[in-house]
């Protein structure tokens, strides 16, 4: 194939998305496509595997292979393609429930294999698509239908469990800065082994808190903290208690970790999905042997 | 002339019952012995009782038997649980070493005590008991010591030569007390096999998994399917695959989805609670027209149910279950060769038809094992991809492929893989139109969802569908699903020698429902009675659904853990006992 320059437009594709005007979500998609056309990635060598609600759509509107699967499981498909085919550039999305509420299981054991995907998380504080419930990131006290009252839970801390728990990248975005945005994206594709990116992207019809103002009055960003290297648990986590998590940049950053798809027990340059299905009838006869 | 003798090693969970029996299995296999051995075990790690049966006969054996000629006894529990099996010329041989061992009211089998700790701890370790009992049994089955040899140094070679031959001393110690104290033995039938395999059914699966092609498992360890994950395990990373031990069997089938989607094939392997947790997933290869195979290794249910017992009540979930409506196969083995054959064509048919295949065994085919002399692995090859060229996505028109193609006569439009040029399209759960968008328009969902359907119409798994074993024309066929079979097969011997005329039939495929096969030998049959291991009839409730024989079936159950005796087949037969009518 030739070496023309791929651009965002080959990451786009004609159906318009269905997001309301002003969803943070449009930002995301739009850094996503810049930040793949940047790295000069092919579309048809990148997947993009996401889960349900406003969020989940993000794949049939990127010009990838995309997989929309199922509500919380953008995860267990990103990692199977991954595994299966470690040449494919595999990015996976959704949304605060979909990751931190019916997917949580699959986000902390994606971080604990340092699978070589880059985890989108689209944070609104809120379940958009359904009309505005509480999510798992909603602050406490926060009303919805499902809290009339306010939010009787914490909210998940997405940043302290990623660190937590050993993620190999940690970073935070706001759909406000999209410059920055497809900064961090870019960092985390290149990033070898597991990345997750939360990604503020206000709801702009349901959430009449955590609105872009909110967002850009409480945001600092780690780029103008000259003294800050993500290279320390303890120093990011010292960052993020003290802005209550509301930073955007590249959080923690640690380098030279071997990916799972090199730590898996077979793990090889070649994948699994080039293996060789023929199997030799000298083969055969010792696969048997052990039987007599 | 002898042509059937069974023996059986009893004691409590980790004292080595197992190995126990894996060594005589292993050593009569070798000798060219038919046999088949069935595990019986506990949930536990210490205690309880646990046990392994062995029969042998003259010819292939494919059921553990209803009686037993040799108890092997480490403790007083399992002389007490295994006596039901006993006869008035059984022998039980037992430990001696422990006080408490007596034999109960009612028959009189041969006593025969041998004092196994005692003799172990004078050879310098107590664990080597299982080696004494082994001597023991053999003297008793007429084996010869040197019988064991090879089993031995195999085993040990690893721990060295002085381990190789405390090994045999125990052996000799066990085989000479036995002969020199006991003047009973029981002749073994004649070893007619050659080139004989001992596989399990879970084993056989492994193996069909690899012939098919599978290059990657995603799963999550559940009793009885476990044996699956660890096969895959020693076996596809050396033919370029992977195995993933996932979190949950949400995650295990949902990135089996994925990397089939990406091209490799791909399965899980589970038993009912994992393949209740897998039900979503399961529509999600359904809509997404994504190949995926699943293993469902049955036990007893609901529930935690009973991890470690045998059933086939998971028939209903792996037919209906998920949400919505799917097009998907149910092959169902009912022997243990079955199950390597099945798990080869489940990854062809799962990538032909894009949908999901599961293939359904049980804890009693999964974990027993038999001695076969048919596996002839030469026609197991993979011929032919279901992916589509690189040569044809280029001859489209930049950004035009249609994955969900509706024009597709059979339904099956062909599939691209992530890489291939021009073969871009979003898999969707959400109903969606040709390219991968979700959708909500009526006529183009209805026009989606005939295609998928479509798919399977008029799907035939051909000669392996059905099997019938016996005449034409007879008075009593008696019908089943899966590992019912072995014992089924036997009785029909038992009463076609009494002068009766009886069939077996076997269903294989439970999805497509092969109706005319079956349909053919039902409306022959004068009196047909269903035989299944599970509390409810299902298999009976499908058959009444999909031949229409409403009240004239008889049905007889099993849902108490345990695989089938013949007796209670034959009582069922000749006695009506515990027959019901469907």
């Amino acid at each position: 194939m030739s070496q023309t320059e791929v651009t965002m437009k080959d990451f786009r594709v004609e159906e318009r998305p269905t997001w309301c005007p002003g969803c943070g979500d449009y930002t995301v998609l739009a850094a996503l496509q810049k930040a793949v056309a940047n790295l000069q990635l092919k579309p048809e060598e990148v997947v993009l595997s996401t889960g349900i609600g406003c969020s989940g759509k993000l794949s049939q509107h990127f010009g990838s292979y995309g997989f929309h699967g199922l509500h919380g499981r953008s995860l267990p498909i990103a990692q199977g393609v991954k595994i299966a085919n470690h040449k494919l550039t595999v990015i996976a999305a959704g949304g605060d429930g979909d990751g931190y509420g019916i997917g949580m299981g699959h986000f902390i054991h994606a971080m604990r294999r340092n699978v070589d995907i880059t985890y989108i998380v689209m944070d609104n504080n809120i379940y958009g698509l359904t009309t505005g419930q509480t999510s798992p990131t909603s602050a406490k006290g926060f009303k919805s239908k499902t809290t009339p009252a306010g939010a009787a839970e914490d909210p998940i801390r997405p940043l302290h469990l990623a660190l937590a728990q050993g993620a190999s990248f940690v970073a935070q975005a706001f759909s406000g800065d999209v410059k920055e945005m497809t900064e961090i994206f870019e960092a985390a594709i290149k990033h070898k082994g597991f990345a997750l990116v939360n990604a503020f992207s206000p709801c702009v019809t349901f959430n009449k808190i955590n609105t872009y103002d909110w967002f850009k009055e409480k945001l600092v960003k780690l780029k103008d903290k000259e003294d800050y290297k993500p290279k320390s648990h303890i120093e990011a986590l010292r960052y993020i208690d003290q802005y209550a998590s509301l930073v955007t940049g590249i959080i923690y950053r640690q380098e030279g970790r071997k990916a799972y798809h090199e730590e898996i027990m077979g793990a090889s340059e070649i994948p699994p999905v080039d293996a060789d299905l023929m199997i030799s009838e000298e083969e055969k006869i010792k696969l048997l042997s052990p039987y007599q | 002339m002898v042509t059937d003798r069974t023996w059986k090693v009893g004691g409590e969970q980790g004292e080595g019952i197992d190995s126990t029996g894996e060594i005589l299995a292993k050593v009569l296999n070798r000798k060219g012995y038919y046999i088949f051995a069935y595990r019986h075990f506990m949930s536990l790690i210490k205690g309880g009782h646990t046990n392994y049966k062995i029969r042998v006969k003259d010819r292939p054996v494919h059921y553990h038997g209803d009686s037993l000629d040799i108890l092997l006894a480490f403790d007083q529990l399992s002389i007490e649980a295994n006596w039901h099996e006993l006869h008035n010329e059984s022998i039980v041989i037992y430990d001696s070493s422990k006080k408490e061992m007596h034999p109960l009211e009612g028959k009189s089998p041969i006593m025969a005590p041998i004092p196994l700790t005692s003799f172990a701890k004078e050879l310098g370790n107590e664990i080597i008991k299982n080696m004494v009992a082994c001597g023991a049994s053999a003297a008793a089955l007429g084996l010869r010591p040197e019988d064991f040899d090879s089993v031995i140094e195999d085993l040990f070679a690893k721990k060295g030569d002085s381990v190789i031959e405390l090994n045999r001393q125990a052996l000799r110690k066990g085989f000479d007390y036995y002969q020199k104290e006991f003047a009973h033995s029981y002749p073994l039938p004649e070893a007619k096999g050659k080139n004989l395999y001992l596989v399990s059914g879970n084993e056989m699966s492994g193996l069909g998994s690899l012939l098919g092609g599978c290059r990657y498992l995603a799963a999550y360890p559940i009793t009885p399917a476990t044996e699956i994950m660890y096969w895959m395990l020693h076996h596809l990373p050396k033919f370029g695959g992977r195995v993933v031990q996932m979190e949950d069997e949400i995650a295990a089938c949902i990135m089996a989805i994925g990397a089939n989607y990406a091209g490799v094939r791909a399965a899980t392997s589970t038993s009912g609670p994992g393949l209740s947790l897998m039900m979503e997933a399961l529509g999600l290869a359904g809509i997404s027209e994504t190949p995926l195979v699943i293993f469902d290794v049955q036990r007893g249910g609901p529930g935690t149910g009973l991890p470690t017992k045998t059933e086939q009540s998971d028939l209903n979930e792996m037919l209906y279950g998920s949400h919505g409506e799917i097009p998907r196969i149910v092959l169902i083995p009912s022997t243990i060769e079955e199950c390597l054959d099945f798990a080869f064509h489940a990854f062809d048919l799962a990538e032909k038809y894009q949908c999901p295949v599961i293939v359904g065994s049980d804890l009693f085919l999964g974990m027993s094992k038999k001695s076969s002399d048919s596996l002839n692995l030469t026609p197991y090859r993979v011929e032919k991809r279901h992916i589509i060229s690189q040569d044809d996505l280029d001859r489209l028109e930049k950004g035009v492929f249609k994955r969900y193609n509706l024009d597709a006569p059979d339904g099956i439009s062909p599939r691209s893989i992530p890489g291939q040029r021009n073969g871009r399209y979003v898999a969707l759960s959400n109903e969606h139109d040709e390219v991968g968008v979700e959708i909500e328009d009526s006529s183009l969902r209805k026009a989606m969802f005939d295609k998928r359907m479509r798919k399977l119409h008029g799907f035939d798994f051909g000669e392996r569908s059905v099997e019938y074993i016996g005449e034409e024309d007879v008075d009593l066929l008696l019908i089943g699903f899966g590992s019912v079979r072995n014992q089924m097969e036997e009785a029909v011997e038992v009463i076609n020698r009494s002068g009766e005329k009886a069939a077996v039939l076997i269903v294989k495929v439970l999805k497509p429902f092969p109706t005319d096969r079956v349909k053919r030998y039902l409306t022959h049959a004068r009196r047909i009675l269903v035989v299944e291991n599970n509390g409810t009839g299902q298999f009976a409730d499908l058959l009444n659904q999909q031949i229409g024989l409403h009240g004239k079936l008889e049905l007889l159950l099993k849902y108490d853990g345990n695989p089938y005796t013949m007796k209670e087949i034959l009582d069922a037969v000749r006695d009506r006992e515990g027959v019901l009518n469907r």
